[in-house]
């Protein structure tokens, strides 16, 4: 195995809270009574109903089909009955059109490990690319890109590494982790997958240096390749972001402004890959994922195998609380999403549910600057958020630019170290979404 | 099961995850470390030294309440930043016989260092200048007698005298023949009281936060390893200064004859207030450069100008208008020295 890489600026390494669940094996998670199945999980246009109140599904069916290019198909991960589609709440906050879907009847059994494991190798490119899109395949690292259009190299351009992020995105989540562990013989043939669609001779799978079982299983499977080596890096976040990825596995940098392809590589999280393994091979749908539930208001924390569709409140009535909730956070303690409902489903970009008590759940205060420069030491980019917040509370976002804002990758390290508590990644956010919004009103006009 | 509803849910935009390390917490960590270096000179040079202290930190603490009264700013008293401030201007005080200094001299630099230095440019993390310093600087121009004369001895050890060491090796003075042999009478071919160990130990006249190196160092490195201080200022700063004082430290010692590299670069750094500034005043956030190869610039800087202002200056003591000096020079280091931008060809900064 490689020695200890990592990207080389900034970074940080949160505190380990007691929150880890790296230890405790994927378990299925108990079946929710409703289903609320939101018809958008991923980046793109939303997927058409295909079903209608009333309508009887089983297991593994189509309820909402792809409405372009960049969308992917949703399905029903348990049989029963149609009862709405409505407007429901999201981890976004945004409300999108709902599936809802009362869980009865008897399961079909689709979705099944199958006996041939080598036939998708007389699949052609194209054909793997469609079903990645029927079976409604998306990053599940929490960007949630459909992964046919990820997949999709356009001429042009040239794609030779395949980069599998078994990096833990966040602190304290361990999905991939122990689905490496569990899982490894799936994840080598979906890289094998991965690597015929794209046309590539080459895979590096990068792991963080806490977790060395899940590294070692995967070594063990790949020690006669030549072609898939794998990296251990330095426990650093955010080693999992896709550019400091790509940084610590090759020294390549992504360009300002540009995507990975523009470097020749195509990063893929370990979890999907083993999803387009369970897709292609086995006909099984992207419609449940292993969510880390943890945090420190949860009396059973560990990684669940959950349903798309699943509500917080269902799986929190599972692991109990031992602590009154005072944030629900949907992904991790750095980017997740606080939410104000546990009425919001679990979806294909859930990757984790952080329960904190009141104690963890300080409310900061924007105090002033004291140019301690510890943002600076810690940014990723290499960027200076306290001078971009400055430019950017004063409206003076041509400036920001300048200084980079569109490169923050709103990891949040920043913030996460002033000692000012000052809300310098949410200001940076918010200066992304008004300079969004801003194009979007001159190209309107 | 425990109840809950959504009222009891706070939604914010991430990071969820923040660091303990939070300003007031910083504020009260510097100023504990401060109180082994404080309690000494205390000991030493008896119970005045204690009641400077206790007046400034509260002219600093009542300035600040007053002030922010006044303005109808939050209160900020709280965040322990005027009580370190009070702090600071106390360790930049002579410290005397019991009623030598008067106490209108301390109080009259903590106001100066809230009200002007630090609230008439804005408040905490808007001041271009170290607000101890400033008041430590107003003072001394203003009562120059009081500050520099009236150097306590002590009763506790023998080096009884009423001259700084840095008094003593830029004047000549206090040069008492039959005393030991140092270091410095090998280096400087004469006759110093305080040996490095008396400097070190803290057993010399001074001011009250300078006089012991070892209790600073103490509080400096804890310091360092919380990541308060930034490790580079004060090892840029005190190199720098070593390097400085023996190329040229030689060169001015009255009565010897001048030569390159023979100065005494371990009495320089022990003496006077290096070891108080480049831990404690040259490290202060807000007023020093926010970037790595900045701090290095600004402790090079500091060292550079501390040794100049020693060597040639009328002042006998270069600390603090060292780091003052360095203060001004920050936005232009800021400017000079910006990250690596990722993703960007090298050397593109902003």
């Amino acid at each position: 195995m490689a020695q200890e890489r990592t990207f080389h600026h900034g970074g940080m390494h949160p505190r380990d809270i007691g929150l880890d669940t790296m230890s405790s094996p994927i378990r299925n998670a108990f079946l929710p009574h409703f289903l609320y199945i939101p018809l958008l999980q991923h980046i793109g246009s939303p997927a058409e109903a295909v079903v209608s109140p009333g309508d009887i599904v089983s297991r593994g069916d189509v309820i909402g089909k792809a409405s372009g290019y960049v969308s992917v198909d949703i399905h029903t991960p348990l049989p029963g009955r149609v009862v709405a589609i409505e407007d429901h709440v999201t981890a976004t906050a945004d409300k999108v059109p709902t599936v809802v879907i009362e869980v009865e009847g008897a399961f079909s059994l689709k979705g099944q490990r199958q006996e041939n494991q080598q036939g998708w190798k007389s699949l052609s490119r194209d054909e793997i690319l469609k079903r990645m899109k029927e079976k409604g395949l998306v990053g599940l690292g929490g960007a949630t890109f459909p992964m046919h259009v990820k997949y999709a190299v356009p001429p042009g351009k040239k794609v030779t590494t395949l980069i599998v992020n078994a990096v833990e995105c966040e602190p304290f989540l361990s999905a991939d982790n122990r689905l490496v562990l569990e899982q490894a013989d799936d994840l080598v043939t979906g890289i094998d997958i991965a690597m015929k669609t794209l046309g590539v001779d080459r895979t590096i799978v990068g792991f963080e240096a806490d977790m060395p079982e899940a590294a070692k299983e995967l070594q063990d499977r790949v020690k006669a390749r030549r072609d898939i080596e794998v990296m251990i890096f330095a426990v650093k976040y955010p080693q999992g972001a896709e550019k400091q990825l790509i940084k610590a596995a090759t020294g390549l940098e992504v360009p300002s402004g540009g995507l990975p392809m523009d470097v020749g590589v195509v990063v893929s999280n370990a979890g999907s890959l083993i999803a387009l393994k369970e897709a292609i091979v086995d006909d099984k749908p992207l419609f449940e994922r292993v969510v880390t539930v943890t945090g420190d208001a949860v009396q059973k924390p560990g990684n669940y195998k959950i349903v798309v569709g699943a509500r917080v409140a269902d799986i929190l009535a599972e692991v109990g609380l031992k602590k009154k909730p005072a944030r629900i956070i949907l992904g991790g303690p750095m980017m997740g999403l606080a939410q104000y409902t546990d009425q919001v489903p679990v979806t294909k970009g859930t990757s984790g549910i952080m329960v904190l008590s009141r104690r963890r759940s300080a409310i900061y205060r924007h105090r002033p600057c004291v140019r301690c420069g510890k943002c600076i030491d810690v940014c990723p980019m290499g960027l200076m958020p306290l001078k971009l917040v400055t430019q950017i509370e004063l409206v003076q976002d041509e400036a920001a630019k300048k200084l980079g804002m569109l490169d923050c990758i709103e990891c949040g390290c920043c913030s996460a170290v002033c000692p000012s508590e000052r809300h310098l990644a949410q200001t940076i956010k918010l200066g992304k979404l008004r300079h969004i919004a801003k194009k979007k009103e001159a190209a309107g006009d | 099961m425990i109840k809950y509803s959504s009222e009891d849910l706070v939604v914010s935009s991430g990071p969820h995850l923040r660091t303990k390390l939070r300003v007031p917490v910083v504020m009260w960590l510097v100023s504990t470390t401060l109180i082994p270096a404080i309690a000494w000179a205390g000991y030493a040079f008896g119970p005045w030294v204690l009641i400077v202290t206790a007046v400034s930190v509260l002219a600093a603490v009542l300035t600040e309440f007053v002030i922010t009264l006044l303005l109808g700013k939050p209160q900020t008293v709280t965040d322990g930043s005027a009580f370190l401030t009070g702090l600071l201007v106390a360790c930049n005080m002579p410290a005397t016989e019991w009623g030598v200094l008067p106490l209108y001299v301390p109080i009259v630099g903590s106001i100066f260092a809230i009200a002007v230095a630090k609230h008439a440019f804005g408040g905490l993390g808007q001041n271009w200048i170290n607000p101890a310093l400033a008041g430590r600087i107003f003072v001394f121009f203003a009562w120059l007698p009081a500050m520099t004369g009236g150097w306590a001895g002590s009763p506790h050890f023998d080096a009884v005298s009423s001259a700084t060491p840095l008094n003593m090796l830029k004047f000549r003075t206090g040069i008492l023949p039959g005393d030991i042999q140092t270091t410095s009478d090998a280096v400087l071919g004469m006759h110093l009281s305080p040996t490095h160990g008396d400097l070190f130990f803290g057993m010399v006249p001074g001011c009250i936060g300078e006089i012991s190196a070892l209790a600073l160092l103490v509080g400096g490195l804890i310091l360092i390893v919380l990541k308060i201080v930034q490790w580079e200022i004060p090892l840029f700063y005190i190199a720098s200064t070593a390097l400085f004082s023996w190329i040229f430290g030689g060169l001015a010692v009255a009565g010897q004859p001048q030569a390159f590299f023979s100065g005494d670069a371990l009495y320089h750094i022990l003496s006077g207030g290096v070891i108080l500034g480049a831990f404690y005043m040259a490290t202060d956030w807000v007023t020093t450069p926010v970037s790595f190869g900045g701090r290095i610039i600004f402790g090079l800087g500091c060292g550079a100008l501390t040794v100049l202002i020693r060597l040639t200056g009328s002042n006998v003591e270069g600390v603090s208008f060292a780091i003052v000096l360095m203060n001004i020079t920050v936005p232009l280091i800021d400017r000079l020295f910006s990250p690596q931008r990722f993703g960007l060809p090298e050397g593109r900064g902003v």
